[in-house]
């Protein structure tokens, strides 16, 4: 069964195209990663099918209807940016508020248990601290009993164990049988959370796949070096100068050395560098084309243009 | 209906746990009462009375403009507002939580008027009349609170206030709300009865005591219902047509 949906989905801001006819089909059970960098069109996607905005063109749907009319949005959680609470009220209350819109909600206090704020139930939102009011934000869009959950990047900028508690909660509501849909610009959370991910890019949908899938083409290096002219190079998929430094994205950036060293090419100041996830989106998904050489990057031709990296800076491995 | 008054309690909540704000609407129209009413109408039963329900109207008047002004065009800066549209309920519960939250603290500024004008002077009601003005400052509240919705759905909320503040004088001397009635420096009388603000307090004139209200201040109350309501809906849906369409 299809929760939520968009076919042909398409949103524009004035001369701004923020999603480009997606399609996508969240089925009941699953846990689906949407990644992509920022300014992909993640967030967009998610307010079309919560039904906070209306597509330009093309149609979302979540159980089977329009999202903007009430009735569809029973079923479903959604999380509040976690700045936006209201900062008066009490955490307790701020629940009861969200509870009384739903005919069965989830007592308080299990709920505030669940997502380690059963402490605070008394305590000002605006006194909380930003890993507190992001667990209650989250904690949110499970108070009425939802099917699907969208959650829109719900761990950016936790610390470690508050992303572990997020994660085991999200997790514990999947294995019980909940659909979530989660966005995220970390390759890592998708990973660890979800068997699917739909990778965006530029407003489109760039892959949707498993994750094996998408760690498969994981692994573009960035080589640069100081070189006049270079020869054909196996495995480049886009090559850029910038100031005198030529920059060879890749997917297999120890084939790419040997290879340089054997044609004997002079060359100095050599550098490997993992790209960050948003670098090789844009590298490869830029708007002049990539100026791919070489061969095929995956194994699967469909898979060529959505190259994507483990190494998107500065996140913290899992435990 | 029961969601509404759920949003009501909450906005309620929201805005006594900063008693300030609640202070700010009633403070006005209580330091007129002390300062204009109770030195020179005070000792007069009949102005005291006028006088009050004048106060009265411009208390209404400064609550309803302020708080719907300001406040909603505080909500649109937050992401709250937003999310609160993803709760399978639509709109209109919020609105009517708003606007009853909004006639709840318009008599919550009301009760200082009332009572520097039945303690320090001679301003006297009949139970009745009481009852009748009660109904009044309802029927009242709804240009003002028609004119803040405009001006908090059109504006950001910096210029709301300075626009709210504006607005505000001007109607409440314009409309004679500061002099007995026709008792006005000749222009204000003269201009008066184009304000809304006159013809809300002709209604409150005439619920207080013995006075017959001039239709033309009431047809052109009528007339600013029908204005303030087109623009209100139209900046509302403005404002939805920009950031939810």
């Amino acid at each position: 069964m299809i929760l939520a949906r968009a076919d042909q989905a398409s949103r524009r801001y004035g001369d701004v195209l923020a999603l480009d006819r997606v399609d996508l089909d969240v089925r009941a059970g699953e846990l689906v990663g949407l990644l992509g960098p920022n300014g992909a069109g993640k967030s967009t996607l998610m307010n079309l099918l919560v039904g906070l905005r209306r597509p330009s063109s093309g149609r979302v749907e979540l159980f089977g209807g329009d999202p903007r009319d009430p009735a569809s949005r029973r079923q479903i959680g959604v999380t509040p940016q976690e700045t936006g609470l209201p900062g008066t009220l009490r955490v307790g209350e701020v629940v009861d508020f969200v509870s009384a819109h739903y005919p069965d909600p989830v007592p308080r206090a299990e709920l505030l248990n669940r997502f380690g704020l059963g402490d605070l139930a008394r305590r000002q939102t605006g006194g909380l601290s930003g890993g507190q009011r992001r667990r209650l934000a989250v904690a949110l869009a499970f108070v009425g009993r939802p099917r699907l959950v969208l959650l829109d990047e719900p761990t950016t900028g936790l610390d470690v164990a508050a992303r572990h508690t997020l994660w085991d909660a999200i997790r514990a509501f999947h294995d019980d049988g909940g659909t979530v849909l989660l966005s995220s610009h970390y390759l890592e959370e998708v990973e660890t959370l979800a068997r699917r991910v739909v990778v965006i890019g530029q407003g489109r949908v760039l892959a949707d796949d498993t994750v094996d899938a998408v760690r498969g083409i994981v692994g573009v290096r960035r080589v640069s070096l100081v070189a006049d002219e270079l020869p054909e190079l196996p495995g480049v998929v886009r090559t850029e100068r910038i100031d005198g430094r030529l920059h060879l994205l890749t997917s297999d950036a120890d084939q790419l050395v040997r290879a340089l060293v054997t044609t004997g090419t002079a060359f100095a100041d050599l550098e490997v560098r993992p790209t960050s996830l948003e670098e090789a989106f844009l590298a490869i998904t830029g708007a002049d084309g990539p100026a791919t050489s070489g061969e095929p990057m995956g194994e699967d031709p469909t898979t060529r243009e959505q190259p994507t990296t483990a190494a998107a800076g500065g996140q913290p491995t899992p435990a | 209906m029961q969601l509404a008054l759920v949003h009501a309690r909450y906005q309620l909540l929201e805005i006594v746990r900063i008693p300030v704000a609640v202070f700010g609407s009633a403070f006005f129209p209580a330091a007129a009462m002390i300062f204009f009413v109770v030195p020179f109408a005070g000792e007069d039963a009949t102005g005291a009375t006028f006088a009050t329900a004048s106060m009265v109207t411009f208390s209404v008047m400064s609550a309803n403009i302020f708080q719907y002004g300001v406040g909603v065009a505080e909500d649109r800066d937050q992401p709250w507002n937003p999310y609160t549209r993803t709760l399978p309920a639509g709109p209109a519960p919020r609105f009517a939580g708003r606007v009853l939250a909004g006639l709840a603290l318009t008599y919550l500024s009301l009760i200082p008027v009332v009572v520097i004008g039945a303690t320090l002077t001679a301003a006297r009601i009949t139970p009745v009349a009481l009852l009748l003005t009660v109904g009044t400052v309802a029927v009242i509240s709804v240009p003002f609170t028609l004119m803040g919705l405009a001006i908090g759905y059109s504006l950001p909320s910096k210029a709301a206030i300075v626009v709210a503040q504006v607005v505000f004088l001007p109607l409440a001397f314009g409309g004679g709300l500061l002099s007995a009635p026709g008792e006005a420096p000749g222009f204000i009388e003269t201009i008066s009865p184009f304000l809304p603000t006159r013809g809300a307090a002709e209604l409150m004139w005439a619920a207080v005591g013995d006075y017959s209200v001039e239709p033309l201040a009431l047809i052109m109350l009528g007339v600013w219902v029908v204005l303030l309501a087109t623009l209100a809906g139209w900046a509302y849906r403005r404002d939805e047509g920009r950031r939810f369409s």
